[in-house]
């Protein structure tokens, strides 16, 4: 049986039982049952949804703390792109580095730079002919985990390549053991996350048997202390620690990986909704003419994503004006001792059919069937009020065993009624045969 | 002889561009859900896919309806149009009659029919010009 690992979980003490993720979940993944929420593990992909619209702030991710860092010797920081456009007062990429340095990280590393060297690694795949059109990015761990379980027909699309996460990660443990002469598990590499999917996915990776990740810590957790070290950073002497150009920042924006890739033929999608709806068009063969999809769970890419503080636009202007002063620069200077193979997925995400009905297609042709027949029973108003995000979810649900249509508060309500009925009828009764006495 | 046990039924629209492909995308979905193979699923939405388009571009619409059995998928797409004068030069690769209309919205490639041969085990055509033409496509799994 596999294990699932979640970063996104419910606090049941300040859930309210509403239902207002169940409506927002893309993967239908959440059911109130007893006035609580709960996740269904298989279904979920770590998007974050739930935690942008739960009122009771009740959905959380679990993350690792910077208290965490302690536990090893030689500390490692890699920032997603996405912290630098945090800050209002940073106009330079340094300063945020030689922040994370100040409050108890030994070395950083940009993942904005390890990203570049998955685009030169993308092209290079394309021109030996090893990769299909259209290819399909997999810099977002919650679109891959989508594909996994609803598109299995595009998992060939896949761009067969690490994260630019887990390449910062290898190339610092690397680095690291080489400069400190320390053992492997010595070394605590740490990445600064705008993302819920990424911890999951340095728990359980696709791609690859093991993350190279020891520790992701959310934005939202860090930003205090580091505003704090922001301001009082000597900014006349920082340390050189930056080493990304524009491309490789920019892939904290919506566009950012395709637009370093290549000028046309490509697509960039944002928000898990827009997403879902261009891979099923992508699943039925409808774009003709596009080489190169990229597409981010959230909202503007991966500066919309839930563990950050500042509003995804705003940073994503601030981002802009900071690749401004990156301009001049190519990717392709001071390369990290990194090889092409060293990138590559080392085993392809497997199909889990999480959808169908029964193992047995006889039985699930059966299932359908009831299926069918309990929906035309339920109003189709899709209220939610049952717990279930649609009339036609709940009636899967009792198909599968976890759902009863009184669950459903108008059939519930007709069922009362009737039942009000049916005992006055009998009051009726009674008095008649008294009469007769 | 296996036994059908699913049947599905689609009008397809012809005013509406925005909904080609509705047919297609919801035999996708209860397919996934009776557990067919992800091959299956894809071969299916395409050539159902090129079919419907078909439709709603040549022959004012039509319906599609489709049987479901362990076995196979049964495909067929009815319509009222003006039939197919020359079903052989219509198989070709890249052979097309779509008016400027329909090529400006991207379709019209000459694609359609060539992709159902591809993506179907079976392809049976009956047309009648000035009464209509059905498409019976067979996809075993």
């Amino acid at each position: 049986m596999q294990q699932y690992f979640h970063s996104v979980t419910l606090d049941s003490d300040k859930c309210k039982g509403c239902i207002n993720c169940i409506k927002h979940c893309p993967t239908e993944a959440i059911r109130v049952r007893q006035s609580k929420a709960h996740i269904i593990k298989e279904r979920c992909i770590d998007c974050g949804e739930c935690i942008r619209i739960c009122p009771h702030n009740a959905k959380k991710a679990v993350t690792d703390s910077l208290s965490d860092i302690e536990k090893y010797k030689y500390k490692v920081a890699i920032p997603a792109p996405t912290l630098y456009g945090q800050f209002e007062t940073v106009d330079d990429i340094n300063v945020v580095l030689n922040a994370l340095k100040a409050i108890g990280f030994d070395a950083v590393f940009e993942v904005a730079r390890a990203a570049e060297i998955v685009t030169l690694a993308t092209k290079d795949l394309i021109l030996q002919n090893r990769i299909s059109f259209p290819i399909i990015s997999t810099a977002c761990p919650a679109v891959v985990r989508l594909i996994r379980v609803r598109f299995p027909g595009l998992i060939d699309n896949l761009l067969p390549l690490l994260s630019p996460m887990e390449v910062a990660a290898k190339i610092m443990r690397k680095t690291s053991i080489e400069k400190t002469g320390l053992k492997p598990e010595e070394i605590g590499i740490f990445f600064i996350s705008p993302c819920a999917a990424k911890m999951t996915d340095s728990k359980e990776p696709l791609g690859t048997s093991k993350s190279e990740v020891d520790g992701v810590i959310a934005i939202k957790d860090i930003y205090i202390p580091l505003t704090k070290a922001i301001n009082k950073l000597d900014k006349d002497n920082l340390e050189s620690l930056a080493s990304a150009g524009r491309h490789g920042v920019g892939w904290a924006l919506n566009g950012g990986e395709a637009s370093a890739l290549t000028d046309d033929e490509y697509i960039s999608v944002n928000g898990i909704n827009n997403v879902i709806s261009v891979l099923e068009e992508l699943d039925e063969n409808k774009f003709r003419n596009i080489k190169f999809a990229e597409l981010g769970a959230c909202t503007g890419g991966c500066v919309g994503g839930p563990l950050t503080v500042e509003n995804g636009f705003v940073a994503d202007t601030r981002i802009k004006s900071l690749m401004r002063k990156l301009s001049k620069y190519t990717m392709e200077s001071n390369m990290p001792d990194i090889r092409l193979e060293d990138v590559l997925w080392t085993s392809k995400p497997e199909y889990f059919s999480i959808m169908k009905l029964d193992d047995d297609m006889e039985k699930a042709m059966q299932k359908m069937q009831q299926m069918d027949e309990i929906f035309e029973r339920l109003p189709q108003l899709d209220c939610g009020s049952c717990g279930s995000p649609s009339c036609k979810a709940l009636a899967e649900d009792i198909v599968r065993g976890k759902g009863n249509e009184m669950d459903c508060v108008f059939n519930l309500r007709k069922r009362v009624q009737s039942l009000a009925k049916e005992m006055i009828n009998l009051d009726e009764n009674m008095i008649n045969f008294k009469y007769e006495e | 002889m296996s036994d059908i046990v699913k049947t599905l039924h689609y009008d397809v629209d012809p005013k509406d561009f925005d909904s080609v492909g509705e047919a297609s995308g919801k035999t996708k979905n209860v397919l996934r859900q009776l557990g067919f193979p992800p091959e299956v699923l894809r071969r299916v939405a395409i050539a159902m896919y090129e079919g419907e388009i078909n439709m709603v571009i040549h022959a004012n619409g039509g319906t599609a309806d489709v049987e479901i059995s362990p076995k196979q998928i049964k495909i067929t797409l009815k319509d009222n149009g003006p039939g197919i004068p020359d079903i052989e030069k219509a198989m070709q690769k890249g052979y097309s009659t779509a008016s400027e209309e329909a090529r400006s919205l991207g379709f019209g490639a000459g694609m359609g029919l060539f992709n159902m041969d591809t993506y179907a085990d079976e392809l049976n055509i009956t047309t009648k010009i000035g009464v209509g033409t059905t498409v019976e496509m067979i996809i075993r799994t």
